[in-house]
């Protein structure tokens, strides 16, 4: 090969690059995923599908809407309005009808994201967004939940059940925290079965797409604020969608804090709200909003944990 | 990997090293054109000494200027002046440089040698190393005279040797290390006697065995040199890192090393102090690693500074296939070459050529705040915010970040997802930032 001497390429330094990209990281979740879609399927049957499906079609479809009117490129391939597509889906009742999936759907992408200017701009957490917007529209069909019901577990009720948490509230512990954990109880289609979570949740640690901080924060929080207020701890953290949201949701890095400080105080205060909107809110469940809520204090938390500045002296 | 010296933050790129380490050192014939630019140092550049015509011997000073943060240049073989013109340089500006055609001879000028440092006052050791054209071999390439003379209120207790080499692909400090080991260690006593201090610590990363037991073994029984072996980290061989890796002292920002009473020196430098003071020779030759998986016959090679790095390329067999990007230096901070009609210059660390297929071109996406950048800076700066700010040229906010402190050692780059380059616009920011600054001052 004799030397050529044009064409080189000039480019900033580096030269060399990480192998993690956003596909990468977007794939990865999705992979954690997995396990419980397959429980959801599982326990929810056919429905489950349905209600994933139309949730995913309704986000792809909403953000290309959304982009050929305002004349913007594509970004459909990037994955994340599969993953938030999943992640409302995790968060509904598998009994919703599906129009309500698909305006959800809509709303999370719309409302929740694009007309922040799209990704990584976004101060909320899409997918909850959806889920908020439906809960205030549908509060029926949004808290009519289908038991578990799979033959293979041996028979439960087929109808319509109180959630766990509802039964905190009235002072009833109806699930062993073998149902809890396995997820053999009534729910949001994507929630109940905490041991699918947990792998999930795990998996994305050891691939290191997200730090231990905010779930063990979080997570932490619910249980000592649960098991102070009298509440069974155990019994607290394995129900609702907390694994879901410390795992998924509070995870997310778009509207959580970047910096190692802000997330233990993020995760603190999505726990200790959970716990309060769960003992003292109208709701039986707190997650949805206490993510939400911290979602708003991001930018203030993230002032005040900024990493100390090589050289600079503590004042 | 516990309990080794090391700072916060930084990467693990892959390190490489493998392709080239284990190639002894080579000395690069004499090729074509010699082209030597005035200016190869940080400061200000050197005036021309010759004119077209003159004839030069090998190590002649052909450029020198008064002043403190200057270094003079020499005649890298001897031969004759054909011109004295702007040419492009490698770091991609226009610099006025020498041409010398070689007559072939390479012979030296006369050159003033000593056998003991005894014979020497550490001013005297300063001044050969003034005269030598000395600059730090490290990259940065920092005129070694003016570390070495601190103003008279700044007391130096440490001197550091690093010998980290944390840029992947790099090895010819590592080379230098197990051939070179003696010469090494007289540099040092030179450096240690020129600052007139007693402690000198010798760093090596964890991940050359070899070179750690070849220093190891030359320093036994000198007590003023304590070698120390840190954690495998880039950028770990960066002076601030380093310094707080192994005395705790942070270098505050808009300081320099001296001011915490440490100065350091690359060990290709000691090296060359070594040659300068005792053998009287001036710097007109370096070692750079030629390596990659686009090179036929990679190299550890002593190259004459003003050597094109086209002849360099050609005399390591050439590319394997087409030439995408030709990298002087290592991956994560050297510079990509305008044109290999550039010559090699004395902070030319590494000529780095990588197949078409292992070059990233870089297709940025959205930030998604994933906080990697945050994680790994060594400086404790938040590149993301840098980025923004840069965007809309709200240059402002980004010196209240403290942009000016970034040393763009790339590592938020390297690790970010979207592959922003942050470095780019980290670089644009901060020389905006200065030329507001300078009109300011105006």
């Amino acid at each position: 090969m004799t030397l050529q001497k044009e064409n080189l390429s000039v480019s900033v330094s580096p030269h060399i690059y990480d192998k993690q990209t956003t596909g990468g990281i977007m794939r990865d979740v999705l992979i954690a995923l997995i396990p419980a879609a397959l429980a959801s399927f599982y326990f929810f049957g056919m429905r489950a599908f349905l209600v994933i499906l139309v949730s995913i079609l309704g986000c792809l479809l909403s953000e290309w809407i959304f982009q050929k009117i305002v004349k913007k490129p594509s970004s459909l391939l990037d994955g994340s309005a599969v993953l938030t597509g999943v992640l409302l889906a995790f968060c509904l009742p598998s009994s919703i009808p599906l129009y309500m999936v698909f305006i959800g759907a809509g709303v999370s992408i719309i409302i929740g994201k694009m007309v922040f200017g799209g990704l990584g701009h976004n101060i909320f957490n899409p997918a909850l967004v959806g889920r908020a917007v439906l809960l205030a529209s549908w509060p029926q069909a949004m808290t009519t939940w289908p038991a578990a019901n799979n033959i293979f577990l041996g028979m439960y009720d087929t109808v319509a059940g109180a959630t766990p948490l509802a039964g905190i509230k009235l002072g009833q512990y109806t699930a062993t925290y073998w149902d809890l954990f396995i997820g053999r109880t009534g729910g949001s289609l994507g929630e109940t079965c905490a041991v699918a979570l947990l792998i999930g949740g795990v998996y994305l640690i050891l691939r290191k797409v997200i730090s231990i901080a905010i779930p063990l924060t979080y997570i932490g929080s619910v249980y000592l604020l649960s098991s102070f207020l009298g509440i069974d701890p155990v019994y607290s953290i394995l129900s609702g969608g907390l694994f879901l949201g410390a795992f998924f949701m509070a995870t997310d890095y778009v509207t959580s804090p970047m910096t190692s400080g802000g997330k233990l105080i993020f995760g603190l205060g999505c726990g200790l709200l959970t716990v309060m909107i769960r003992k003292f809110g109208g709701y039986p469940e707190g997650v949805c909003y206490a993510i939400l809520f911290m979602n708003g204090l991001v930018p203030l938390i993230e002032r005040y944990t900024q990493p100390k500045v090589f050289g600079v002296k503590n004042k | 990997m516990f309990g080794l010296k090391t700072f916060k933050g930084g990467v693990h790129p892959k390190g490489k090293k493998n392709i080239s380490q284990d190639i002894p050192i080579k000395e690069m014939p004499l090729t074509g054109e010699i082209i030597i630019p005035l200016s190869q140092h940080a400061g200000a550049p050197a005036e021309p000494l010759v004119k077209k015509g003159d004839k030069v011997l090998k190590g002649q000073k052909i450029g020198d200027k008064d002043g403190f943060i200057t270094a003079s240049v020499h005649a890298s073989t001897s031969g004759e002046v054909t011109d004295v013109k702007y040419s492009i340089h490698p770091l991609g500006s226009k610099v006025l440089s020498v041409f010398i055609r070689p007559d072939g001879k390479d012979e030296w000028c006369g050159l003033q040698k000593i056998s003991s440092l005894d014979e020497i006052t550490p001013e005297g050791i300063i001044s050969k190393i003034r005269e030598a054209g000395l600059v730090g071999l490290g990259g940065a390439a920092f005129p070694t005279h003016v570390k070495l003379s601190p103003p008279k209120d700044k007391k130096i207790d440490t001197l550091i040797i690093n010998a980290v080499e944390c840029e992947p692909y790099l090895t010819a400090d590592y080379r230098l290390m197990l051939e070179e080991k003696e010469k090494i260690i007289l540099g040092i006593k030179a450096l240690l006697k020129a600052l007139k201090i007693e402690k000198a610590y010798f760093a090596i990363e964890s991940n050359k065995p070899e070179a750690i037991g070849s220093m190891s073994d030359a320093i036994k029984g000198e007590d003023t040199i304590k070698l120390l072996v840190m954690e495998t980290k880039y950028p770990q061989g960066s002076e601030k890192q380093l310094i707080e890796a192994l005395t705790k002292k942070q270098v505050p920002v808009g300081k320099l090393p001296l001011d915490v009473g440490v100065v350091v020196q690359n060990v290709g430098t000691a090296k060359a102090v070594a040659d300068a003071v005792f053998e009287g020779r001036p710097l007109v030759e370096r070692i750079v690693t030629v390596t990659g998986s686009n090179i036929k016959d990679p190299a550890n090679l002593k190259v004459r500074i003003g050597t094109k790095i086209s002849d360099v390329i050609d005399f390591c067999g050439g590319p394997i296939e087409e030439m995408v990007k030709v990298i002087l230096g290592g991956p994560m901070m050297g510079i990509a070459a305008p044109s290999i009609d550039v010559p090699v210059i004395k902070g030319t660390s590494g000529i780095l050529l990588m197949k078409k297929k292992e070059i990233i071109f870089a297709d940025p996406g959205p930030c998604i705040r994933c906080g990697r950048c945050l994680a790994v800076c060594p400086m404790g700066l938040a590149p993301g915010r840098f980025m923004e700010s840069a965007e809309v040229k709200d240059y402002d906010r980004a010196m209240e970040d403290n942009i000016m402190n970034c040393m763009e050692c790339g590592s938020c780059s390297y690790v970010c997802p979207s592959r922003r380059p942050m470095v780019h616009w980290i670089k644009t920011a901060k020389s905006q930032i200065q030329r507001q600054l300078k009109k300011k001052a105006e």
